[in-house]
């Protein structure tokens, strides 16, 4: 093999990559939060709601789930913009990845809100909790840590999954490499580099969110047992 | 402007086409690197254990389409010809086979302990009790979680088009080129998406209630 | 209210679940400072109607009034009311398990009573205090066993000083030992003139403590009346045969 590696672009475009780095961040924690409140508002009304809105939270979790990120962003920034609702990049790729998350949400929030026992509601009714308080203060906590395993997974495969939106322009991690390795001609090593960037962002959210579950849970912090 | 016409249509059913074919090609390469990564993982080597770790963690932190274009690029610096279809093929069963190997390692440890007990006592050895006894039990736990992961690989062949290769996707943008209606094009793209992996998810929920029914 | 009226009134009740009646025209009143106990074979009905008295079902027929307010139709605005009158402790405890043993006693008292926090804990003290248990304060559900659960599911309830209590077969799920630690804060409470109505199995409990007994045969009230004169003349055969069986 004759091809000779050559990382010496770095000296000049680090900067770059760290730019598209600091971009994925930002895009994917906006994109997290709204998802995951989309998604639990979405899973109330999937668990607690009518049938109407059942149907509707149905078919918005489904028509998510069995169609491809990719033609999500696509509909978002070209088709929106072709009907007259122009979004930047930027914009399109946080409302799309938001939808996509809110989708997977519903369906993990689900099965943590299923968890939690009926009894445990008419306990808190026989306290006088108002519905709200009930959900508040007794649902979603539990029914959070019950699921917080496959929540955060869904959290950092929506982190890696932004990088589709280096296909729409957004100046991401990926869109990034794809303008360095255009420039340098270094396709493979710059590549290289952007996978392990990926790689090191995947430790940071999942060390996040390791965090963050200590601060939220406070019982399985000081007891160390699931609930 | 060029109205979206029934030869667009029937152009973007003959690319689906192709994104079935990449899908049985991931399913299969996926399959075949992914169950020796599963056995891997509950092998009593600790290197073994280790090796295939490393592997699922690294394919699983970073983005397929990172994976695709290192395929892709790759393959030129080892002097070979820039195939699309080899590069997604390629890409397709690295990513496959570390989500299977987890899907199937999870299965594996699901069969219970005593029939691993049970088959020892009768004497038979390790690797007539993976076949006779252990893995027959473990592909009914699989079954509802495999063919949801399939619905993953169909999803994700879109990806493939960023390196060229016409398979749905491509084939929507390249309507898209020449007829400027995007947001009927990816809906109608997203529709045959939607009929090919629904079908998929239905299949998998349904699989997943009769194996908790006869429980 | 003066002393010797009725706290809870229940006249007539009707309870359907589909096709199925489970409570048919049942009728008791407890006045204030009373102890009931109701008593029956399951699927007699008498959890259902308890459940009924603490506004958890709505009934078909039938009315209810606790401390002069109507319970069981769906959309009474007396509901806030009767949560403030009535406290519930459940045979499988329901505490919250993400909780402390503090917080669960102080969730009610800051969101619904809107006690600043620190008047809540004062609070929480002094009724763990009640059902000796003030050493668990800080200690999460799991921590604790069955009995103990059941103390401070109890002292839940009390924190919000309701007019009556409503015990579900809150011994049922508990071994023998951690039982009597239950009716003891139980026959504690009654003694301190708190107005009870329990549904047992305990038949010892039952004679001992309850003033009033009421006996559910096929979603009727098939015998009532104070305790010693119905345990020492049962009028039906149906109660002999019980009283005979639990013992």
């Amino acid at each position: 093999m004759s091809y000779k590696f050559d990382f010496e672009f770095l000296a000049e475009r680090w900067p770059d990559f760290v730019a598209g780095a600091w971009l994925t961040i930002q895009l994917t924690v906006a994109s997290i939060a709204l998802g995951f409140l989309v998604g639990t508002v979405c899973a109330l009304a999937r668990v607690y709601g009518g049938p109407v809105l059942r149907r509707i939270v149905g078919v918005y979790v489904e028509a998510i789930r069995n169609t491809p990120l990719l033609i999500q962003i696509f509909i978002v920034y070209f088709g929106l913009s072709s009907l007259g609702l122009k979004l930047s990049a930027e914009v399109s790729a946080i409302v799309a990845l938001t939808v996509n998350m809110g989708a997977y949400t519903t369906e993990i929030m689900r099965a943590g809100i299923q968890s939690i026992q009926r009894t445990q509601l008419e306990a808190a009714d026989c306290l006088g909790l108002t519905r709200l308080q009930t959900i508040l203060h007794v649902v979603l906590l539990p029914a959070m840590e019950r699921v917080y395993p496959a929540l955060s997974s869904q959290f950092v495969l929506l982190m890696l999954a932004s990088s589709i939106t280096s296909q729409i322009s957004a100046e991401e991690l990926t869109a990034t490499a794809n303008l360095v390795q255009s420039d340098t001609y270094r396709s493979f090593e710059v590549y290289v580099i952007v996978a392990v960037v990926y790689l090191a962002l995947s430790a940071l959210y999942r060390f996040a969110l390791w965090a963050i579950g200590l601060v939220l849970f406070e019982r399985r912090r000081r007891l160390g047992t699931p609930l | 402007m060029i109205q979206l016409s029934s030869t667009h249509i029937l152009y973007l059913i003959e690319a689906a086409r192709w994104t079935v074919l990449l899908s049985l090609i991931a399913f299969a390469g996926g399959a075949l690197v992914g169950l020796p990564l599963a056995l891997m993982r509950v092998s009593r080597s600790k290197l073994l254990r280790g090796l295939a770790s490393v592997y699922i963690q690294i394919v699983q932190g970073t983005p397929l389409l990172i994976v695709l274009f290192l395929s892709y690029f790759g393959l030129g610096i080892l002097g070979y010809k820039l195939d699309p279809l080899v590069a997604a093929g390629i890409s397709f069963t690295i990513y496959a086979a570390a989500f299977l190997g987890e899907i199937w390692r999870g299965c594996i440890e699901a069969v219970p302990k005593t029939q691993w007990e049970a088959s020892d006592c009768l004497g038979l050895n390790p690797v007539q009790q993976y076949a006779y006894v252990i893995l027959p039990q473990a592909v009914r736990i699989a079954t509802p979680p495999t063919v949801g992961f399939m619905v993953q690989i169909v999803k994700n062949t879109s990806l493939a088009s960023v390196i060229g290769f016409v398979e749905l996707a491509r084939a929507g943008q390249i309507v898209n080129n020449s007829t400027f209606e995007p947001f009927v094009i990816f809906a109608v793209v997203g529709a045959i998406y939607f009929a090919i992996c629904y079908p998929l998810s239905v299949a998998s929920r349904h699989l997943e209630r009769k194996a908790n029914a006869g429980r | 209210m003066p002393e010797g009226e009725a706290v809870v009134r229940v006249r007539d009740v009707i309870k359907e679940f589909g096709p199925l009646r489970v409570l048919d025209g049942v009728g008791f009143e407890v006045v204030r400072g009373q102890t009931v106990a109701i008593v029956g074979r399951s699927g007699s009905g008498k959890s259902t109607l308890l459940r009924c008295v603490a506004g958890l079902e709505t009934i078909q027929g039938g009315e209810i009034e606790v401390c002069s307010h109507p319970v069981g139709r769906p959309g009474s605005a007396a509901r806030a009311q009767l949560r403030r009158d009535v406290g519930m402790v459940f045979q499988s405890y329901n505490l919250f398990p993400h909780l402390t043993v503090e917080r669960n006693i102080t969730l009610a008292l800051t969101l619904v009573k809107k006690q600043p926090r620190e008047e809540a804990k004062k609070r929480a003290a002094e009724v763990l205090g009640l059902v000796g248990l003030t050493d668990k304060i800080g200690a999460y559900p799991e921590q604790l066993s069955g009995g103990q659960q059941q103390r401070v599911a109890i002292a839940r309830s009390l924190a919000l000083q309701p007019q009556v209590m409503l015990f579900d077969e809150v011994t049922s799920a508990l071994d023998p030992e951690l039982t009597a630690e239950v009716l003891g804060v139980m026959e504690d409470l009654a003694q301190r003139g708190m107005t009870m109505i329990t549904v047992t199995h305990e038949m010892g409990f039952a004679r001992r403590v309850a003033d009033l007994v009421v006996f559910m045969h096929k979603g009727k009230v098939w015998e009532i009346g104070p305790t010693a004169e119905l345990f020492a003349n049962p009028r039906t055969a149906e109660f002999r045969q019980f009283v005979g069986s639990e013992l």
